[in-house]
């Protein structure tokens, strides 16, 4: 599987993913922002967290105009598959590849703690390597993670199974517990939780290594 | 051209600031109060001088970069 991880002035979780990613067995390039063109024959971008151009203005609305948010707005439309941790998933959102947004906190704090994740759906390359109803346990580490969609949005999602990951105990105020989602054609996934924080055993599990050996799985050329 | 470009979460989106700044207020004795909201607010100076196409411009702004209008609607103030 040949990998993408951009990096935006502020990324901080760029490296992380790129070792998880790597041990996976993905072959793994790192993007500055300001490239235009993704590199030819790319399986899967990966958007890390970190707080991208400083969150200034809203958390990912300034990464998701600079010029390679353009190139991953075009690969995810060819049926690129594009995974957003955290930051990443406030940028998918600001890009409109994934519906929804990202609100402050309910209880304005920052949280940075591992929490239980519940695997909703099983129906994508991130997350077919779990159970479906399995309890999970991955770190969460933000300011601006409470989930928010208009009704019709939250009821085509549920309805659509495109709820990939929600809180066993909403930690953020996010509607419906939402944790992760997939995008319409399940190739497009954002997610609050770090799976690469929890990716070896020297990270105190492994729950979020699943999701990368999985996707590499599914990428690997036939 | 002066351009004054209000943000604010859209009614019905729970703005967890304004109800901070809200229960601020009540403890420091400001009763009555209710729909309490933050926002923000970008100045700007644009060059020319047809409002209308200061105003287009503007408009274009907040839909392509300045307002979230997911969660957020905005106000546009022109003045010369």
């Amino acid at each position: 599987m040949k990998a993408a991880v951009v990096v935006f002035p502020g990324s901080n979780c760029d490296r992380d993913l790129a070792v998880a990613l790597k041990n996976a067995g993905a072959d793994v390039t790192m993007i500055w922002h300001k490239d235009t063109d993704l590199p030819a024959g790319l399986d899967f971008v990966g958007i890390p967290g970190g707080f991208s151009f400083g969150d200034y203005l809203r958390c990912g609305a300034i990464a998701a105009r600079s010029p390679i948010c353009r190139s991953i707005i075009d690969f995810a439309g060819r049926g690129g598959y594009v995974l957003g941790i955290c930051n990443g998933f406030q940028i998918l959102t600001e890009t409109g590849l994934l519906p929804g947004a990202l609100l402050r906190n309910a209880a304005l704090k920052y949280i940075c703690k591992p929490v239980e994740l519940e695997v909703r759906s099983t129906q994508s390359v991130y997350t077919e390597g779990y159970r479906a109803g399995q309890t999970i346990t991955v770190p969460i580490a933000h300011h601006d993670g409470n989930y928010t969609a208009a009704p019709e949005t939250r009821i085509a999602l549920a309805d659509q199974d495109r709820i990939a990951f929600a809180y066993a105990d909403n930690p953020n105020g996010s509607d419906d517990d939402i944790a992760g989602i997939l995008s319409e054609n399940r190739r497009v996934l954002g997610m609050m939780p770090h799976p690469e924080r929890m990716a070896e055993l020297a990270h105190g599990g492994e729950d979020g290594a699943v999701l990368f050996r999985t996707l590499m799985n599914a990428l690997i050329p036939a | 051209m002066h351009a004054r470009i209000h943000i604010t979460l859209k009614n019905g989106v729970l703005d967890p600031q304004g109800e901070a700044v809200h229960h601020a207020l009540g403890s420091l004795g400001f009763e009555g109060l209710s729909n309490v909201r933050q926002g923000k607010v970008i100045d700007m100076d644009i060059a020319g001088d047809d409002p209308d196409a200061a105003r287009a411009s503007v408009e274009a702004m907040c839909q392509q970069l300045l307002a979230n209008t997911v969660i957020e609607s905005y106000q546009i103030e022109l003045t010369e």
